[in-house]
């Protein structure tokens, strides 16, 4: 038994603050003052607190220190472990999650409410026991000895979830597809490709907490009828790769992947397969001939991969998140899914928020939260005094959202009704004091960079809008280029092969709607400049 | 695992290595560590009061340890709090005391009495 426990945040961010270096210290220093057996030092997920350098926290007083340095450890073995005094100048008293809760309850604080990550920065993520501890596993082991395939897709059908890669297509209808095809191989395949720029959510979910998308994978594997998975992910997650492939041979060693799980005669494999980082390949078929070892660029649709996918075979590709959700709506049921989020919209929603923001990062809030609480109360608003000139939401495809939608609530009803979506859960907040004409230029650059190249609309029509953009930001635009853009974008929308040109013009429209006004001043103020 | 039963008794061996994470302890012991407990053998306190927890597979208490309270000379202090937010002190705590203390007033819930010292 010890009595401490060090949770010590261990995510990309605040590794690259020297978190590594502390654990070690940290080790060394109990060491030294002999407490290894009465202070357990534990690497977790994000803690949730951002910008702040290695953060841990003390249990069972609760106390969150930030800023942590080398020096600092043994000042914190010495007052805070032997003594139990506070080390006030570390202390950190603005929480943003309460971890008071009990086993399985979602925590809630203020307005956020914690589901999918529920054992982010809670749990070790590489100990099998802890996440069976937080009822992990509990629901593969119900399904596979008391439940049929059509009953797991059944209570996924009835929760309402929809998919969270962008698409919001629902889950168990998905799922209904694959299951009521013929095939003597079906495939699970993970999305976790996440090249959406500003959007960090999957990449938490899998470091903090990998065991609940092998279940979630497992679970879908068994309503349709697949034994294979792979899990799809950018090469350039490292620690999200060396936890998966822990996860996966704790959880195969413990026989809970592998063959006749719970002795049920369903048997369930999964590999780790890294993309190259390229955007395209996030998108479903152009993942699927990736994990072929063709180019990645995107299929025909129809047919959808739950009819013709990997190989040619049934297959669902899902979201990380979406697949972390699993475990927990087979567990605890259709309606306590529902009881979050609206009507519509069931659930929670995980977002990354960035930008001009005093509180930036990983949150989780019921769908339907209205833009104004997740900016001002979670985000606690602009920094430095600033106005609020518009959030686009769902990364760089996504819609553009300005003071007037503060009061709009985030779910996926609501925005597809002003022609926007929640897309990735990217929120990028821009203050007044930025450049929406130069901002549109590098969404421009991004995609033209990004595109595959495989249509015409998307490849040339990419860099036409860039040249037309760069020109205007260059003060030589002309009021015409304005209706040029609107046009070749229109035309992006309808007409490109996939959803990476179909959704490259949404920001360029949306800004173009309403901030109209500054590329007209621009613009006026070139033509001044050249009459003159 | 092979059973459902097979991942209750993983679960419920981590739960309780995990118990202090979840702020639902129904006592919370603390003992005082200054430099005047330390040197009474406050640490042997420590460890055996944690040993016993262990041994007798008690799930809803929570150990930290605190500073010197002020009363030196009755040193090793420990103090128990229990949901009612009472707080009992016991002062010049041997090993052997707080493994009584943890069977009688954490397990069991009555106060070790001849133990108790009035903080005044
Ligand atoms: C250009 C493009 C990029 C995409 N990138 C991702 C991605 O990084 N992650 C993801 O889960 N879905 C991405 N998608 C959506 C996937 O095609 C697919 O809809 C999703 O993985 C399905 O999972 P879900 O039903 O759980 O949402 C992308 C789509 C497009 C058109």
């Amino acid at each position: 038994m010890h009595r401490n426990h060090v949770l010590i945040a261990m995510d990309a961010h605040t590794i690259a603050q020297g978190a590594r270096a502390v654990r070690d210290a940290l080790k060394r220093a109990l060491d030294m003052t002999s407490l290894t057996d009465e202070v357990k030092v534990i690497e977790t997920g994000s803690l949730g607190i951002y910008n702040r350098g290695v953060v841990l926290v003390i249990f069972p007083d609760n106390v969150y220190y930030v800023g942590v340095k080398v020096e600092d450890v043994a000042e914190i073995v010495s007052e805070h472990l032997i003594k139990g005094r506070v080390v006030e100048r570390l202390h950190y008293t603005d929480v943003p999650v309460e971890k008071a809760a009990e086993m399985g309850a979602a925590p809630r604080f203020g307005k956020q409410q914690r589901v999918v990550l529920k054992n982010a920065g809670v749990i070790d993520p590489e100990s099998l026991e802890e996440y069976i501890a937080r009822d992990g596993y509990e629901a593969l082991g119900k399904a596979l000895t008391t439940m049929k395939p059509e009953d797991v897709i059944d209570i996924v059908k009835k929760s309402g979830i929809q998919g969270r890669g962008g698409a919001f297509f629902p889950t168990g209808l998905k799922w209904s597809f694959a299951a009521a095809e013929e095939a003597k191989q079906k495939y699970i395949i993970c999305n976790a490709d996440e090249g959406e720029p500003g959007t960090f959510k999957d990449r938490l979910i899998l470091e903090g907490d990998p065991h609940s998308v092998i279940e979630g994978m497992a679970l879908a594997g068994y309503a349709v009828g697949a034994d294979m998975g792979y899990i799809y992910i950018r090469g350039e997650y490292r620690m999200s790769i060396e936890r998966l492939n822990r996860a996966i041979q704790h959880a195969t060693e413990n026989g809970l992947l592998g063959e006749n799980l719970f002795d049920s005669g369903f048997s369930f494999n999964l590999e780790v397969r890294e993309g190259a980082g390229a955007y395209i390949c996030g998108e479903e078929t152009a993942l699927i001939e990736s994990i072929e070892g063709k180019r990645g660029e995107p299929r025909d649709k129809p047919p959808f991969p739950p009819s013709v996918g990997l190989w040619g075979m049934p297959t669902i590709v899902n979201n990380v998140e979406t697949l972390a959700n699993v475990p927990q709506i087979i567990l605890k049921g259709a309606d306590w899914y529902r009881s979050m989020g609206t009507e519509k919209s069931p659930g929670t929603k995980v977002f990354t928020m960035v930008g001009n923001i005093n509180n930036p990062g990983l949150i989780e809030v019921p769908m339907g939260t209205t833009l104004r609480e997740i900016i001002y109360d979670i985000g606690q608003g602009i920094p430095e005094g600033k106005g609020f000139m518009l959030a686009q939401m769902g990364g760089t495809t996504g819609g553009i959202l300005t003071e007037k939608h503060l009061d709009l609530p985030m779910s996926v009803e609501a925005l597809r009704e002003i022609g926007s979506g929640l897309g990735s859960g990217a929120l990028l907040v821009v203050d007044d004091s930025q450049d929406v004409v130069e901002l549109v230029e590098n969404f421009v650059e991004f995609f033209n960079h990004e595109s595959c190249g495989k249509c015409t609309l998307c490849r040339e029509g990419n860099g036409r809008l860039l040249e037309l953009l760069q020109r205007i930001n260059a003060g030589k635009g002309r009021m015409a280029d304005l209706n040029l853009m609107e046009d070749l974008a229109v035309t992006m929308m309808k007409g490109a092969f996939c959803g990476l040109g179909q959704a490259a013009p949404v920001p360029i429209l949306g800004c173009l709607k309403y901030f109209r006004d500054d590329f007209v001043r621009k613009i006026g103020a070139a033509e001044m400049a050249a009459a003159a | 695992m092979k059973t459902l039963a097979d991942l209750r008794a993983v679960k419920e061996k981590a739960k309780q290595e995990m118990a202090m994470r979840e702020q639902s302890a129904k006592y919370r012991i603390s003992v005082a560590m200054g430099t005047c407990g330390i040197a009474a053998g406050a640490r042997n306190v420590m460890s055996a009061i944690l040993d016993e927890i262990s041994k007798r597979g008690i799930q809803d208490a929570a150990v930290s340890q605190t500073g010197c309270l002020g009363c030196c000379d009755q040193e090793p202090l420990v103090q128990v709090t229990g949901a009612d937010n009472n707080t009992i002190t016991y002062s010049k705590v041997s090993p052997e005391t707080a493994r009584q203390i943890i069977a009688d007033h954490v397990q069991a819930g009555r106060v070790v009495s001849e133990h108790v010292f009035n903080m005044g």
